[in-house]
């Protein structure tokens, strides 16, 4: 559908005498497709966010289980007497291994996109950036499964401890979102404008002072995008870190200690229970929380990105 | 004083500059003029060695600065830059507050303390004619001024690390008439501090500000003379085309 508007009307004017140009119809079909897929789209989404909400809220309004309880409690244990629903242990355990996680990521993306940008960008371009990127198709189980074969027999000859724990679980995830990491700071290193970087030389700057001083802070919101992104993504991912972190549900006095987190305890406690039942409703709470989380981590960066662009 | 022996320069196998000997006086200013891709910022950029980051640039003679051998293997390129400042087309500062364009080259090059930089700051803004217009909004980001006033901004960030001399590559042709008017100005009045060169587009903007012009053609020059010679009185077929407008 190339035609000018100018076309478009002259057509119009040809065919007006019949009561339904060929065009009319087309266009009427493309909207009416869009529309519907549209339409899907926010159904989806919003019975998602519905299901889970009523759910999740369950155990607050009819399970007697108080908010402050369940975020703020050191015990969970739902089969109990009496249940516990202290899921304090697991927030703590998704927010140390995504944050440590990140911490290791962040360094190493950023000196992999500089490499890539500033110092080898041939070399960047050709092998290493598909080699990252290839890192971002692997499927979570072979992180995990890989982790659980190397990392933590690593981790348990080299600290005291069983080796699986939140520092596993954090060096998993750490590889998992470093394409992340990296691909979004290249982006932003590849499009700052070269004349920066020109100035800079031009009064005799070295390249590492272009990049220190120039380079990173005007690209630090698109930075920080990249690693709250992948916060994101560690906070989420169930499966490779169920395999390494051990999934004791307390709070651990070591990185080297079994530890869970909301989605480890969510992929393990889901099959035993009934749909409906207390324990059931309180796993749900906890992907509530995963999903409020989430809103925060795209708000951020939503903020983060409108910094970017000023 | 530059001088320019038996230049050659390629890009890859492009031969850019061809056997180019020039001598560029100091404390004058020398303007580079010729058609469009026949090498004039290409020579530029070997002043002050911004050509060294292209991949595939091959550099054959000499170039001497106050008798310096740039291209010899023991100069730093760090302090050749501190010397030869440049000034590009487009203004290009820092997304930094005024200021801290103006201090980024003093701080490079070791000066911390606040006073100094203050005084620094100061000159330099003074020398490109801008203090006035901004003394009172220094901490503002140097993106909100004018392209005018950016171009300014430049050039006092070039002359912040006390060059001796300034490349000013097509500096103007961003810029409105009245920001042209006071940039060329400014030039005149460096020239009794600075060696200046550069390369324009506008031969009326060559007739009115340089000592000296180089005429180029096809990475070659053609006619090198005092302006008021070369365009009164061009000894070259060539350079006369070019200045009549007959080609370029
Ligand atoms: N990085 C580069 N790689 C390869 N060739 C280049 C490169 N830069 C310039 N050239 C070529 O070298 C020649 C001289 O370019 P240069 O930029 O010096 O021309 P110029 O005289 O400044 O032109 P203009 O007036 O349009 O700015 C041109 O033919 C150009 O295509
Ligand atoms: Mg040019």
């Amino acid at each position: 559908m190339n035609l000018s508007y100018k076309e478009v009307k002259r057509d119009t004017a040809v065919q007006a005498s019949k009561p339904f140009p060929k065009h009319r119809i087309e266009e009427w079909r493309g909207k009416a497709y869009v529309y519907v897929c549209i339409l899907v789209l926010i159904v989806t989404i919003f019975s998602i966010v519905y299901f889970i909400a009523v759910r999740g809220l369950t155990p607050f309004v009819s399970g007697g289980v108080g908010v402050g309880e369940m975020l703020f409690g050191k015990v969970w244990d739902p089969d109990a007497e009496q249940p516990l629903y202290g899921a304090l242990p697991f927030l703590y355990g998704s927010f140390a291994t995504s944050l440590l996680a990140a911490a290791i990521a962040a360094p190493l993306g950023f000196c992999a996109a500089i490499f890539m940008t500033e110092m080898m960008p041939k070399l960047g371009r050709t092998v290493l950036q598909p080699a990252i990127e290839l890192l971002a198709g692997i499927p979570s189980v072979v992180y995990g499964f890989v982790g659980l074969s190397v990392i933590v027999p690593f981790l348990r000859h080299t600290f005291p401890g069983q080796g699986i724990g939140i520092m596993a679980g954090s060096i998993v995830l750490s590889i998992m979102i470093l394409p992340t990491v990296t691909t979004i700071a290249t982006d932003a290193l590849r499009s700052l404008p070269s004349g920066l970087k020109e100035g800079s030389y031009a009064l005799g700057a070295t390249r590492w002072q272009t990049i220190s001083r120039i380079i990173l802070p005007t690209t630090l919101p698109s930075l920080l995008t990249g690693i709250v992104l992948g916060i994101a993504r560690a906070f989420g991912e169930a499966l490779a870190v169920q395999m390494v972190i051990g999934n004791a549900p307390h709070i651990p006095d070591s990185l080297f200690e079994s530890a869970a987190t909301l989605t480890s305890i969510i992929t393990l406690s889901m099959g035993n229970t009934t749909l409906g039942s207390a324990h059931n409703n309180a796993l749900w709470s906890l992907a509530l929380i995963l999903l409020l989380m989430t809103f925060v981590f795209v708000f951020i960066v939503r903020l983060l990105e409108r910094r970017a662009k000023r | 004083m530059i001088e320019i022996e038996r230049l050659q320069l390629y890009y890859g196998t492009f031969h850019a500059l061809k056997d180019i000997s020039l001598s560029i006086p100091e404390k004058r200013v020398t303007a580079f003029i010729g058609p469009s891709g026949c090498g004039k910022s290409t020579l530029l950029r070997t002043l002050n060695r911004m050509n060294d980051a292209i991949d595939g640039v091959r550099i054959e003679g000499k170039v001497e600065i106050q008798g310096q051998d740039i291209y010899a293997p023991d100069m730093e390129v760090e302090t050749l830059r501190k010397r030869v400042g440049m000034v590009f087309q487009q203004p290009n500062p820092f997304p930094k507050s005024i200021y801290d364009n103006v201090a980024y080259g003093p701080r490079l090059h070791g000066k911390r303390k606040k006073a100094e930089l203050d005084e620094i700051v100061e000159k330099s803004l003074r020398a490109a004619s801008l203090w006035e217009e901004v003394r009172d909004v220094l901490k503002k980001s140097a993106w909100s001024l004018s392209g005018g006033q950016q171009q300014r901004l430049c050039i006092a960030r070039a002359l912040a690390v006390e060059p001796d001399i300034l490349l000013m590559d097509e500096s103007t042709s961003a810029l409105d008439p009245i920001s042209t008017n006071k940039i060329e100005e400014l030039t005149r009045e460096l020239s009794r501090n600075y060696t200046i060169v550069m390369v324009t587009h506008n031969m009326h903007q060559a007739a009115r500000i340089s000592d000296r012009t180089v005429f180029f053609l096809n990475g070659q020059v053609i006619e090198a003379a005092d302006t008021e010679t070369l365009f009164s009185n061009p000894a070259d077929r060539r350079t006369e085309d070019y200045i009549s407008g007959r080609f370029g």
